[in-house]
């Protein structure tokens, strides 16, 4: 398996839906560039085609016009080298916590002996212990961390997450967000997050897009050029929150 | 993280528990009400006498005293036994003899029901000692062709249902055919299908299978069409194949819809197993039923209603116990 992010490259990328008939154009022509490992965050309004450009980015969709590169390669079709991590963990309520985190191994028939990768995810996540309870007996917070070891089991080179935190309550939130940058920076993979959350954008991601309304171009890049772990009340960060906020058409309101 | 709901902390409890503290066993006081009303039914029909013959009361009064006396044994041995589904059941030990008394009073001993159309337990028992090898036969007979039926109309219907909920093209040729047909009873088909099939048996299980198809299609159908797009969404970025979407997602995702169906399913089978047995089939129960009104013999008549009652509520048991095991994940079943 190889280890570490790839990089991705957007080209051009547009994309449009077909609603009443009629064309419902959501990404205007988009061109990105990200580095192997480097953590991306998307911020944007709602409902402006970010979590579409996710979805395009794990070959789930295909884009109407332009490409999208995973190193050399144009995406295609799903791979599990690209995983998507939803706002809702999304379990298999009839498969227990271990075979839900197996499931990618099972689809693509790896032998029972990498079981043991199974078992280290769950230790890794703090699920050890869980392996035979059903999703209906999890917490949110633990349901997330499952889904969560259900993509990073399979060493994924990019790993794609919409609101993956949006709903948890504040302080599991919080702890996951240092949890899941301790994650990023143990295993390199190339990160893409979806969030509302600035101050969620500025803990975690190394650069910020700034989506615009729909159809979505990127309006801003702030990168995040401060030391992990970061400090939410240090200078650096708050001025950084000020821009974010000012490219975000919000400095009256805070 | 700790906040587990009840379910998985639940046997932890248990197991602290057991440590802790030992069984704790309590005299079974409902088991001496109950032994002693079985013994006194079993006194009242011996000792007085019967208004004209209705049966063998002796056999009547020697199986309630057998009974009350096993219960009594149970209640003895409660001191040092745990019999926790027997002890629940204590007040329908006790309810269960005074129905029967009454019943005894009102039919046997004061006739106040009308003979023949009503029967004395003696009358019934008489038929299950004397008829027990053709009722036997008969609950065979009734248990293979629906078995055979309903296995042939679950397992196509299941396909049906997978098949129109997985393929659009097969969707668009199949459901017109299933909205026309399907809600047609099936025991419309009977004058035709022991006409048109080589022999009653084969009738039987084709209409069966109609009865029983149709709701487990519909529900396949709806089950495998309702699943969360998210499953296959996650199961394809995880690298699943059509295969194992389907076969690991789809199926397992829409079984408790199927298993509606399939409850369903079996209700309709039964109405049609007795209809068939009546009309066509010259065996099982819910011909022993035509006969024995054919022949005015109406104890046998309420001893195969009993039997047929048994039956059926043994399969639906099974069914339920069935999904108990395959649908375990599911939280909030109903017990049946």
């Amino acid at each position: 398996m190889v280890a570490g992010g790839a990089p991705v490259r957007l080209s051009r990328l547009s994309h449009r839906f077909e609603l009443h008939g009629r064309p419902l154009p959501v990404l205007d022509v988009i061109d990105l560039a990200v580095a192997p490992g480097e953590f991306i965050a998307l911020l944007g309004p709602s409902g402006c085609g970010k979590s579409t450009l996710l979805r395009l980015i794990a070959g789930l969709e295909q884009p109407h016009t332009g490409r999208i590169f995973m190193g050399e390669q144009a995406i295609e079709a799903p791979d599990p080298s690209r995983i998507l991590v939803f706002q809702d963990p999304t379990l298999f309520p009839w498969r227990t916590v271990w075979k839900n985190v197996a499931l990618g191994l099972e689809t693509r028939g790896l032998p029972r002996a990498e079981g043991r990768r199974v078992d280290a995810m769950l230790r890794l996540v703090g699920l050890d212990g869980f392996d035979n309870a059903y999703p209906h007996q999890l917490s949110g917070g633990m349901a997330q961390r499952a889904a969560l070891a259900r993509a990073l089991v399979n060493e994924p080179r990019v790993l794609l997450m919409d609101e993956p935190l949006a709903n948890l309550d504040a302080l599991t939130r919080i702890a996951m967000q240092a949890e899941l940058v301790a994650l990023w920076q143990r295993q390199r993979f190339t990160a893409f997050m979806v969030t509302h959350d600035v101050d969620e954008a500025l803990y975690m991601a190394g650069r910020v897009l700034v989506l615009s309304h729909r159809p979505a171009r990127v309006l801003a890049e702030v990168a995040v050029d401060l030391p992990y772990p970061r400090h939410r009340g240090s200078r650096g960060f708050a001025t950084l929150r000020e821009r974010v906020l000012e490219e975000l058409g919000l400095q009256s309101h805070w | 993280m700790s906040e587990l709901t009840r379910g998985a902390e639940a046997p932890r409890d248990e197991a602290a528990d057991g440590v802790t503290q030992p069984p704790h066993r309590r005299f079974w006081r409902c088991g001496v009400a109950a032994s002693g009303a079985w013994l006194a039914v079993a006194l009242v029909s011996q000792s007085w006498p019967d208004q004209g013959e209705v049966g063998s009361t002796g056999l009547l009064a020697t199986a309630l005293a057998a009974f009350g006396i096993a219960l009594l044994g149970a209640t003895v041995a409660s001191v040092c036994i745990d019999l926790p589904r027997l002890h629940r059941a204590g007040p329908w030990l006790i309810a269960l003899p005074l129905l029967l008394g009454a019943w005894e009073l009102a039919s046997a001993k004061l006739n106040l029901l009308p003979r023949p159309f009503f029967a004395a337990p003696q009358s019934l028992l008489e038929v299950y000692a004397d008829d027990w090898a053709r009722l036997a036969e008969s609950t065979l007979h009734s248990v293979m062709l629906l078995a055979s039926g309903y296995a042939v109309g679950a397992t196509l219907g299941f396909a049906t249902g997978l098949a129109i909920g997985w393929s659009r093209a097969i969707g668009y040729w199949v459901h017109p055919v299933l909205r026309f047909v399907g809600p047609l009873p099936a025991t419309a088909w009977l004058p035709l299908a022991f006409f048109a099939l080589p022999s009653s048996w084969t009738a039987g299980v084709f209409l069966i299978a109609l009865a029983t198809g149709f709701p487990v299609t519909v529900l396949t159908w709806s089950g495998v069409a309702s699943v969360n797009a998210a499953y296959y969404d996650v199961a394809r970025t995880l690298g699943a194949s059509q295969r194992f979407l389907i076969l690991k997602i789809a199926i397992p995702a829409a079984m408790p819809s199927v298993f509606v169906g399939l409850f369903m399913g079996l209700g309709a089978s039964f109405a049609v197993l007795v209809v068939a047995e009546m009309m066509g089939v010259k065996a099982g129960l819910g011909w022993y039923l035509s006969w024995a009104q054919g022949w005015a013999a109406y104890s046998n008549m309420y001893a195969a209603l009993v039997v047929m009652a048994l039956m059926c509520s043994g399969l639906i048991t099974l069914l339920f116990r069935l999904r108990d095991r395959l649908l375990s994940w599911q939280k909030g079943l109903l017990r049946w």
